[in-house]
């Protein structure tokens, strides 16, 4: 086996090992700090703006970002028309679905 | 509303059959996606095993894709486990919004712990702070097995499921997170936050590397201490 590609695979069990622990260290550090145990207050006034802070942030990042760059394309279409079927007060399924299908159409017009 | 889930220790639970239910659709899109992990790390050299370890391991999928395409594409070691540990790294804060709904012994909430993800924490997020436990492991038990078998269909060959962007499945995520996200915003301290963390990630997307921004937006939760 050549020397190069050695390195390749060994390289490749190493960040499926590095990565793999590092995600579930960093899931774990939480539940396994404070588990079942109610926060204080005043960190629980945190935790609790902590949902609409990072779900907005996963809205825009996974409708506007492609790589480093801000983009407007048929995702930014599927986006609106979830939000229709939110005010609607559509059930989260139709969402989603208006969604991929807005954004399938656009894109093989 | 204020937000006061600590007035609330005892809300009723979905339960974990319900929260597998409630993620139903997205186990579909889940299983769309692991397939095209699984082509895709296939193409860039990984093998079969290796993509099927990760998925069983990792668990989260932006970490996963950006370790394939790094490497594949001739990036180091370093660059490859740095740009996933930093797209990882929201599971700190989540973790930490998670804890208090996970019981049990240390190694009962360690493997517990393992079935969040950004899809079962957003299903299990009641919208007043708190998380339902079971229905968050409920949800992140269904996704789990569909996240696996989508990996394992695309490394034996999962061409037939299409591409998933084709069918505008990469919309889907954007549009569970709003519909998850509008029900939430009824206080102004929640308004300011959601508003506070899209603004945070937008600004940083061309001057930071992926993974960042997001992490910067759980900053936005400072509006938790926000007085009217």
């Amino acid at each position: 086996m050549p020397r190069r590609l050695v390195a390749k695979v060994s390289d490749m069990w190493l960040a499926v090992i590095l990565v793999g622990a590092a995600a579930i260290a960093m899931k774990a550090v939480g539940p396994v700090a404070v588990g079942g145990r109610q926060l204080p207050r005043r960190a629980m006034l945190l935790v609790g703006a902590l949902a609409p802070a990072l779900l907005a942030a996963f809205v825009v990042t996974s409708t506007f970002a492609t790589g480093k760059t801000l983009v407007v394309d048929e995702r930014a279409l599927g986006l609106a028309a979830a939000a229709i079927c939110v005010a609607c007060r559509a059930p989260l399924l139709a969402a989603v679905v208006a969604a991929a299908v807005v954004t399938a159409i656009a894109r093989s017009v | 509303m204020i937000l006061r889930p600590w007035a609330y220790p005892n809300r009723p639970s979905k339960g974990f059959t319900d929260g597998a239910r409630a993620s139903l659709p997205l186990c579909l899109v889940l299983v769309a996606f692991g397939a095209s992990f699984g082509i895709l790390a296939r193409a860039n050299g990984f093998g079969m095993v290796a993509p099927v370890v990760m998925s069983l391991t990792t668990f989260t999928g932006a970490s996963q894709f950006a370790v394939v395409s790094i490497l594949g594409g001739g990036g180091g070691l370093g660059a490859a486990v740095a740009a996933a540990a930093l797209l990882a790294s929201r599971y700190v804060p989540i973790g930490l919004s998670v804890a208090p709904a996970l019981h049990g012994s240390l190694p009962r909430r360690f493997i517990q712990s393992q079935m969040v993800i950004d899809e079962s924490w957003a299903v299990a997020n009641r919208g007043d702070g708190t998380i339902d436990g079971p229905a968050l492991l409920g949800a992140g038990f269904a996704l789990y097995l569909s996240w696996f078998a989508g990996t394992v269909l695309g490394v034996i060959g999962g061409d037939f499921i299409g591409d998933p962007e084709a069918l505008g499945l990469d919309a889907a995520f954007p549009a569970l997170f709003l519909a998850l996200l509008v029900p939430q915003m009824k206080s102004a301290q929640s308004r300011i936050a959601a508003v506070a963390g899209a603004l945070i990630a937008v600004i940083l997307v061309p001057f930071t590397s992926a993974g960042v921004p997001v992490v910067a937006a759980s900053l936005a939760c400072l509006a938790g201490w926000w007085r009217k």
